[in-house]
């Protein structure tokens, strides 16, 4: 390693150890406004991972944070609280698997479409299924405090930093560039694309099953309308770009700003949330196409 | 006789009603330049598409070194030594010249890690004479120097047969006159090559063999000015007057 790489990782550790003294000094308020950064930070630094170099945009993240939703639903009465996240971890990965064998030949609009869907079809299965069984929601009921909950979500985004770090050096990092930028050449390169994409999918499907888990005591009550919400999905994939997918870091120049925006809007105008989404959108697609990372890069650029 | 690399036997391959490629058989051996020419439409890029796995193969197969390489996809084969280049040059716009060589070298047949991998792309961009811009980005290229590129990244890997699809296309007499001597170099080094060419002068000065097709079929074998003052070739260029 190079003494660069050492300076990123201290930096790194440094700033997510001052994340974590959050609680000591927040009040309940700005504590679960900590919760929610914590948790988009994961959900669209994870997100960026795959499909940041892919540009293949995934709206799958609903279904992978709801399949984890469920798995600590199900399994709390059961199970150690602890022994969940790594279920739900596998989950993810396995749901991710089979959605990535499923969807390698197609591209562009169709896999975002079909991404979409997932999170639908898998909310109405579990609708299904338990209006089969007699019963509508689910009570998840533990002692876990928000505290706890907002640690836990810190580390699984120092956990997701350190892996897309480590990607980022390797050469699946690599080869998922070569991907995004011509996928005809790297299957010609000699690149198995498919296994390189399955895998970073993997990873960022059971990063979002996780933070379902982890979520799913704060709801207390969870239900499939909830925890496959398709807002999330479109939240995440907003903040990323926003922030921009060309950095690490990048995702979290855009969840910061937006889940605050979100917050202000939501007080005071809770009908307008969706206009909030769009006019990102707008921005997003008119003045930000590398997000804010991009901003900075060409600022820098004509500054040299 | 050298050892032979490459067979192919009834390669086809239909596009629904289209027979673009119509039972090819031609074997190319170890250190040949084979050139693969005929009129346009005539089914040579499939044949090199259906050799590197863009296509597959409706019928018939195609090996490597005796071992098959029928329905195995373009990574695979890539693997097993044989790389390309493009008739519209493909590059990866959002690296440098240097990182754009090094995909070969990483991941190509003969694969290397890390510093092995930079050091190995930075001699080609020697070889093709593009050391000087190996950081710069693709888009700040001349077009031969794309041509370039992409051959220093097709040679990264170290290949077994090179095939290149109209290569030397679109140069102007200068830079075509450095194609020429570039390719010739490399047969040199004893690079089993198969090049689909329009460029008379290029064929004649640097292929052992020629393979004509005509309508997906193929219509001569031999030297290339044998197969050039074929009566049949002369007629599938210029149409039955001038035979």
């Amino acid at each position: 390693m190079k003494a660069q790489d050492y300076k990123t990782l201290f930096g790194g550790a440094a700033l997510l150890a001052l994340a974590a003294t959050l609680p000591l000094y927040a009040d309940a308020y700005w504590l679960s406004l900590g919760v929610s950064i914590a948790m988009f930070t994961v959900l669209a630094t994870s997100w960026a991972l795959f499909s940041g170099p892919t540009h293949y945009i995934s709206l799958a993240t609903a279904a992978f944070f709801g399949v984890g939703t469920y798995v600590t639903g199900a399994g709390i009465d059961i199970l150690p609280y602890w022994t969940l996240l790594p279920l739900a971890a596998l989950a993810g990965a396995i749901l991710a698997a089979v959605v990535g064998l499923a969807t390698l030949r197609l591209s562009g609009v169709y896999f975002v479409i079909f991404t979409l869907g997932l999170a639908e079809m898998i909310r109405q299965c579990v609708t299904w299924y338990q209006n089969q069984t007699g019963h509508k929601g689910t009570y998840v009921l533990t002692d876990l405090t928000e505290e706890l909950i907002y640690w836990q979500l810190v580390a699984l985004a120092s956990l997701i930093y350190l892996i897309g770090w480590a990607i980022n050096r390797s050469r699946l990092g690599f080869a998922l560039r070569i991907i995004g930028d011509d996928e005809v050449v790297a299957a010609h390169a000699g690149i198995n694309t498919a296994t390189a994409k399955i895998a970073l999918f993997m990873i960022s499907g059971a990063a979002a099953a996780v933070v379902g888990a982890m979520i799913a005591p704060r709801y207390v009550y969870i239900e499939p309308s909830i925890a496959f919400t398709p807002l999330l999905s479109f939240q995440v994939v907003i903040m990323a770009l926003l922030g921009g997918t060309g950095r690490l870091w990048g995702p979290l120049a855009g969840i910061i700003p937006f889940t605050l925006l979100w917050e202000v809007i939501s007080v005071s105008f809770p009908n307008q949330t969706t206009l909030l989404l769009g006019v990102s959108f707008l921005v997003i697609v008119y003045l930000l196409p590398g997000g804010f990372v991009g901003l900075l890069e060409r600022v820098r650029g004509r500054a040299r | 006789m050298s050892r032979t690399i490459l067979t192919l036997r009834g390669a086809t391959k239909q596009f629904g009603g289209l027979v673009a490629v119509d039972h090819m058989d031609f074997e190319v051996a170890e250190h040949q330049v084979m050139g693969l020419i005929g009129p346009n439409g005539s089914g040579k890029s499939t044949t090199l598409n259906l050799i590197s796995g863009a296509l597959g193969l409706t019928e018939g197969a195609i090996s490597l070194n005796g071992r098959p390489l029928t329905g195995l996809s373009a990574q695979e084969i890539s693997r097993r030594g044989v790389a390309r280049t493009f008739q519209l040059v493909r590059l990866l716009p959002s690296m440098n010249v240097l990182e754009n060589v090094m995909v070969g070298a990483l991941f190509g047949h003969r694969r290397k890690h890390g510093d092995a991998a930079r050091d190995y792309a930075h001699a080609m961009l020697e070889k093709l004479g593009l050391a000087p811009l190996a950081s710069a980005p693709i888009g700040k290229l001349t077009y031969i120097d794309t041509k370039r590129v992409e051959l220093a990244r097709a040679l990264a890997g170290d290949p077994v047969v090179l095939l290149l699809d109209e290569w030397l296309a679109g140069l102007n007499p200068t830079e075509l006159t450095e194609g020429i001597s570039l390719i010739h170099g490399l047969r040199d080094e004893g690079r089993t090559i198969i090049l689909v060419e329009h460029v008379m002068d290029a064929i004649r000065s640097l292929c052992d063999t020629c393979v004509v097709m005509s309508s997906g079929q193929k219509i001569a074998q031999g030297s290339p000015d044998e197969v050039l003052s074929d009566p049949e070739v002369i007629r599938a260029y210029l149409g039955d007057e001038d035979a």
